[in-house]
């Protein structure tokens, strides 16, 4: 047994010891049951087959389902659309396309670039052009295969280069940040280099695909079950969609099978055009799309091309560098203009850049329209990052340690990013060292350096530290807000509902957690609720990592709301000052008197207190001004670590992860376990963005891996041989988020850097680690390939 | 080479059954309108709402829909096997016994070990492909309850996750506990499963017709009725649809063949781990249907005088124990062929039959030496495998006739073999470039005879036969493999797509060569990596 497998049987003895210790624990453990390794609230149901995804709901009598029909080019024109063939297909229903749509406006809530269902301009292949609705999904989908669709073809714009050749259309303004003359630094520098790396963009492979369900009610309602990680603007959608105020509409979300930012704004079209639909023919509707439909018609992580110049001295400091992000976009803006905003915004990762310029430039293509994906731009800011230090490490011939420690942010000027605001929270020298230490960091490199260079078979390896630095807040301000609604039921019982959706990252646990902790309670005393824009409105999409932020500290007040009243009446009932009355184990302190907490409720229902509240949190100290290029966007920032040790095959490129070590800080975690699946998970689908998940276009824009069998992310097997992922204890929140935890959605996923340079270290052995493998991600086996000989090449013409 | 021939005597005809016959979870099932087209999914999920099943790609890769077939074997022993139910056939199921996840605890009641360690260990986030791994690692607890981590690793080939980066998985499979298997759901109910099971088997052929398609009723409200178990009564038996959509299962091997001369058309289908997805993704008729996976006699792999004799049935999972067992070079290469799911489906002779450049078993078959069987009615003809592969899409087999085996003379122990595949990612990928090769040296070292087979590399799996001219008769040495390399150039022009380049194909395939070259100077290295 390994260590990875030994640690996780500790665990669940922690779990089960805290669960069992009762009383005793909480005195020692503030806040409990926050702060425990608590499983998933469904996990009893996920295993056994019972946790009901949107697909799985029980379908009323006369339910219909939809499929969408897609276009077969990728730029041109719609010359005539003949359908009625599909129309007669046995089964169906009716054929809906754009001119049926008033309101054909998949971006309403953007910037209106983007239809439902497109009636002239084809702008990406696979864009939907129309919609078969009939007795099942099937009859829908063969159906589809009918439709006469005749083409004027134009050439399409299908990557970075070619749109940049083609005039560079942006599909939002791009965006600059400036601080100090970087021009001006990197020619006062003792040194300069530059060059340009492609980053790969990655499909979501959320397990369950997107899915609606809208289901009409009386007088015009509808309610909409979708898979979506925004429910209120899935619910704007509709209602624009359906001409209906908003308060007509409910879309309600109990569970996603995973979304990783492919639910954020993707989810939309699905849901509106059921809900369209299922108003028209006044039946319900449902929608979900075949796999490789869906890889081929919704978005994806942008990839970007990231050109850098840098300054630095023979000590490995950077004077001053300059970045240009230029991502494809797609033909939309969707969430581009954040995306791209964010990967300006980690562009330092950890390090200070004396000074600086970045520039982002959203760039339009006839590609599907890139949106979220975990991280948000932030991993190709990153990734833009190391690889300046990487050339300034080969360029030095200095340790890549030292050149990532000495170019650390630091105290006072160094403390400053690129947008002016000042880190005041940079733990990461702590988390360096100590993995430094307990990884066996260097003794481990130099073993690798030596056997590389004794080595007779085929067989390298690489070994690399990367650090991480993410901010924590949406940088659209105004969302960083969140409701959650709590009731007590005389019974002692608490029903909890918050604005922020569950797709797996354990966030209903994690509140719940923070609810029974206010309350004193066990948490199975809490239910959590399906999300629902009719308990909770106008909240924020479930995303920037913030869900627990905003949704705890929402779910706390509205909590510590009902306490206080059942404080201010055990108060003027018993006639004990207000700290007199503790809430604790199921039971309230009064005084010297100890009653249940259900009984405290019984009495204060009898006294007419009211047992429900709301709850209403927005983030403090932010603020943020786009046009300046200044602010103070996030209100922390998270950091980590990894170690990674891969092997690589110099004569074809494959390769195994043997062992990576992390060490990731989330405050005092509100929940131990939770927080690393989060990190486990985070850092193996940044590995696989980095490695094996390769998106293919054909020069027709064709996606050519639409599907699992052609687009390979992570297996079993593919995980490090040894993988130790430790949380840093000692960490707590610099800012008084909730329970001085941090947020942990998103920042692991870059820890997955490690393992790009680890192959990148192992590839530079072929040329006695003299030149700069510059080996672009996703690193797949032909890449890694493909890096060794263009350095034995070099190598051999420098000689 | 030429083609021999050979005359069976024709047997009687069975008789005819018209219901396929199944046991779902712990109920029997009858049904007698399935089409050939229906795919177990949307059976356990539309007709009988067991929704924990799920559909996460359709094509059996992803292994959310992972379920245990229950099958007898030649002894009539039931083998309990996972398998993707998005692209198992209904046609394929008559005689099986499925298991769902929702079998393996009681609503409300205790959860099954598996399931249970899976929660302590944090093993699910969003749930949605824990159904399919609780089955996977079902599968592999029935097999073995104790298993290592490689074990588990390769039970898990076929199932992905997006959200836990499978190390809680992982520890949930090596903390299971033990489970009396009085109170395990299947194993306690094995003897009365394998009684049912036995009693339907009479020898019958099973003829189905389809319902019409979509008239507008079938599927609606499907969750109120028992479709199953009504008899149809409507006259369906006209219409074209009906009858593109027939399912015909064989009695027997013979009848297999009579049924594919009469129908010439019809597809067969072992595993579906090709032709599912023909259905799934490209909305193909495949009507009409003969199922052959219960043929157990298709199954066998038989050792006669020196020559192994593997039959077109036998599957990925049969060959690791009957082929690797006695080639040992096999064992790396059938695990890294799909999932579990796929290795328990698919079968050698499907691999062969489906004429793919992409197959991983032609390549090795063709540098050992393969005989294709083949059949038509009561006409057997044999042909060296690499005949049968003439070009892209296009292979040597007639109309109404059917691949019965393959067989392989078995190597010296001297010989030198190697396969090695290459894909972007090393388990469950489909072949960028295989290499394999079958060294025999002489005495003095020289190279007496070299057969190496690539697939990836042509439209069809082919022989490199400029660079095996190059080297025979040579030293076997470096000086040697490296002057043949440029024959490589002859042989192949290899393509460009989603999978590799094809620069990438050829530099590849050269170093194969140059591995192969490298292990049979270290044969400790060989034998290392076929012991994994």
């Amino acid at each position: 047994m390994n260590e990875v497998l030994a640690r996780g049987a500790d665990r669940k003895h922690d779990d089960d010891a805290r669960s069992e210790a009762g009383a005793a624990y909480a005195d020692a453990h503030e806040n409990a049951p926050a702060h425990q390794s608590k499983r998933h609230d469904s996990a009893h149901l996920h295993v056994a087959g019972r946790a009901p995804y949107t697909d799985d709901l029980p379908e009323p009598p006369g339910t219909l389902h939809a499929y969408l029909g897609l276009s077969s080019i990728a730029h041109g024109r719609i010359a005539t659309m003949d359908l009625a063939e599909v129309g007669k297909q046995s089964g169906v229903v009716a054929v809906i396309t754009g001119h049926d749509l008033t309101h054909n406006d998949a971006s309403a809530w953007q910037i209106g670039d983007e239809p439902f269902l497109t009636t002239e301009k084809v702008e990406f292949l696979g864009q939907p052009v129309f919609l078969v609705v009939a007795t099942s999904r099937n009859a829908a989908r063969r159906a589809c295969q009918h439709a006469n669709i005749e083409y004027v073809e134009e050439t399409p714009i299908l990557d970075v280069d070619q749109a940049r050749k083609a005039g560079g259309r942006t599909v939002i303004d791009g965006m600059t940040l400036s601080r100090g003359d970087a021009d001006r630094a990197i020619a006062d520098a003792p040194r300069q280099l530059s060059g340009s790396m492609l980053i790969g963009g990655q499909d979501h492979f959320y397990l369950e695909g997107q899915v609606a369900f809208a289901i009409p009610g009386e007088d015009g309602t509808m309610t909409v079950h979708s898979s979506t990680q925004h429910p209120s603007e899935t619910q704007m959608l509709v209602a624009h969609t359906l001409h209906r105020p908003a308060a007509m509409v409910t879309v309600e979300v109990r569970r996603m099978g995973g979304a990783f930012g492919g639910k954020e704004s993707q989810a939309n079209l699905f849901a509106a055009l059921a809900a369209f639909a299922a108003d028209r023919l006044g039946t319900p509707v449902k929608i979900r799309p075949d796999r490789d439909d869906d890889m081929v018609a919704t978005g994806k992580r942008h990839d970007f091309r990231a050109d850098y110049e840098v300054g630095f001295d023979d000590d490995g400091r950077i004077h001053g560098v300059k970045f240009k992000y230029a991502a494809r976009c797609g033909f939309s803006a969707d969430l581009s203009g954040p995306v791209t905003d964010r990967a300006l915004f980690h562009c330092d990762n950890a390090y200070y850049w004396p000074a600086v310029q970045a520039v982002s430039e959203p760039l339009f293509t006839n590609t599907v329209s890139n949106t979220a994906f975990r991280g948000f731009g932030g991993p190709q800011g990153m990734v833009g990052a190391e690889r300046v230090i990487d050339e300034v490490t080969y360029a030095t011939g200095l340790d890549p340690i030292e050149v990532r420690r000495r170019n650390f942010y630091g105290e006072d000027e160094r403390s400053l990013t690129p947008y002016y605001q000042e880190i005041e929270d940079f733990v990461l020298p702590r988390i360096w060292e100590e993995l430094l230490q307990s990884s066996g960091y260097e003794a481990r490199r130099e073993t690798i350096r030596q056997n590389n260079r004794e080595a007779k078979g085929f067989m390298r390896r690489g070994i690399a530290l990367t650090p991480v630095k993410f901010g924590i807040s949406f940088t659209a301000t105004h969302l960083n807000q969140a409701g959650a609604l709590v009731h007590v039921y005389t019974d002692g019982s608490i029903h909890l509902n918050h604005g922020g959706t569950e797709m797996g990252q354990g966030l209903n646990t994690k509140v719940a957690q923070v609810v029974a902790a206010v309350f004193g309670v066990a948490l199975d005393q809490i239910r959590i609720t399906a999300t629902s824009t009719g308990k909770v409105p106008n909240t924020s999409a479930t995303a920037a990592s913030s869900g627990a932020d905003l949704n705890g500290m929402a779910a706390k007040l509205a909590a510590e709301t009902i306490r206080q009243r059942l404080v201010d009446y055990a108060v003027s009932e018993h006639g004990v000052p207000a700290e007199q009355v503790v809430f604790r184990d199921g039971r309230v302190q009064i005084g010297n008197r100890e009653i249940g907490f259900q009984e405290l409720v019984e009495e204060a229902y009898t006294a007419r207190i009211q047992l429900s509240a709301t709850g209403y949190y927005r983030t403090p100290k932010i603020h943020w001004d786009r046009t300046s290029g200044r602010g103070h966007p996030f209100y922390y920032f998270a950091y980590g670590a990894a170690v990674a040790e891969v092997e690589i095959d110099t004569l074809t490129g494959e390769y195994t992860v043997e062992q990576v070590d992390i060490l990731h800080e989330t405050g005092n975690s509100l929940n131990p376990a939770i927080d690393i699946g989060q990190i486990e998970g985070g850092f193996i689908q940044g590995m696989g963005w980095l490695t094996t998940e390769e998106l293919v276009w054909d020069q027709t824009g064709r996606l050519r891996t639409h599907a699992p069998s052609t687009y390979k992310i992570p297996l079993a097997s593919d995980i490090p041989r040894e993988f130790n992922v430790r949380l840093a204890e000692w960490s707590r929140a610099h800012e008084p988020t909730v329970f001085r935890s941090k947020a942990v959605g998103e920042p692991p996923f870059m820890l997955a850097m490690s393992v790009l340079h680890a192959l990148s270290d192992a590839v530079a052995s072929v040329a006695d680690y003299k030149i700069c493998p510059r080996l672009d991600p996703p690193a797949t086996p032909e890449r890694v390939l493909m890096t060794i000989e263009r350095l034995r090449a070099e190598a051999a013409a420098a000689d | 080479m030429t083609t021999e021939n050979t005359s069976l005597e024709r047997s009687a005809a069975p008789s005819i059954r018209r219901a396929l016959r199944f046991i779902l979870n712990d109920r029997p099932i009858h049904l007698d309108r399935t089409a050939a087209s229906d795919t177990l999914l949307d059976f356990l999920r539309i007709d009988k709402r067991l929704t924990g099943t799920k559909e996460g790609c359709a094509e059996g890769d992803c292994g959310a829909c992972t379920v245990l077939l229950g099958r007898p074997d030649a002894d009539d022993e039931l083998r309990y096997e996972s398998a993707n139910a998005c692209i198992v056939l209904m046609g394929m199921i008559d005689g099986c016994h499925v298991v769902t996840v929702e079998h393996l605890s009681p609503r409300g009641g205790p959860l099954h070990p598996i399931q249970q360690a899976m929660v302590d260990e944090h093993g699910s986030q969003c749930g949605f492909c824990t159904p399919g791994f609780v089955m996977s690692l079902y599968a592999l607890w029935m097999r073995k309850p104790d298993p290592d981590r490689l074990e588990i690793e390769r039970a898990l080939q076929g199932n992905l996750c997006r959200c836990t980066g499978y190390a809680p998985i992982i520890r949930a499979a090596m903390a299971v506990t033990a489970l009396p298997a009085e109170d395990d759901p299947v194993l306690s109910e094995r003897e009365r499963i394998t009684g049912i099971l036995q009693s339907w088997n009479d020898g019958s052929r099973l003829e189905l017709t389809a319902p019409p398609r979509d008239n507008g009723s079938e599927e609606l409200g499907s969750a109120a009725v028992e479709p199953s178990d009504v008899p149809y009564e409507g006259d369906v038996s006209n219409t074209d649809n009906a009858l593109n959509n027939r399912i015909l299962r064989p009695a027997s091997v013979d009848d297999l063949a009579q049924l594919l001369e009469e129908n010439p058309d019809a597809r067969i289908v072992a595993g579906a781990t090709d032709v599912g997805l023909w259905v799934t993704k490209f909305m193909r008729e495949i009507g009409p249907l003969i199922p052959v996976g219960h043929l157990t006699q298709l199954k066998k792999i038989e050792e006669v005088d020196g020559t192994l004799r593997i039959g077109a049935g036998a599957s990925y999972t049969d060959a690791l124990t009957e082929l690797a067992g006695r080639i040992p070079a096999f064992a790396p290469l059938l695990w890294r062929i799909g999932g579990n799911q796929i290795r328990n489906m698919g079968t050698i002779g499907g691999n062969i039959a489906n004429g793919s450049p992409i197959g991983d078993m032609p390549p090795p078959l063709i540098a050992l030496g393969a005989i294709l069987h083949l059949r038509k009615g009561s006409e057997q003809r044999k042909l060296p495998l690499a005949e049968f592969f003439i070009d892209y899409g296009k292979q040597d087999r007639r109309e109404g006739e059917f691949v019965e085996a393959v067989s392989v003379p078995l190597p010296s122990p001297e010989a030198h073999i190697a396969f090695h595949k290459v894909s972007k990612r090393r388990d469950e990928d489909i072949t960028a470039c295989l290499g394999a090769f079958h060294l025999k040296l002489a005495e003095n070292g020289t190279i007496e005879t070299l057969r190496i087979a690539y697939g990836g590399m042509a439209g069809v799996p082919k022989r490199a036969k400029t660079v095996e001219k190059a080297l025979t008769g040579k030293p076997w040495s470096s000086a040697s493999v490296d002057a043949a390399l440029a024959a490589f150039e002859e042989d192949f022009e290899p393509l460009s797509d989603m999978r590799a380049s094809a620069e990438y194909r050829m530099m590849v395939a050269k170093n194969l060569l140059r591995r192969f070259f490298a292990e049979t100077q270290d044969r400790q290295l060989v034998g290392a990596e076929a012991a994994q």
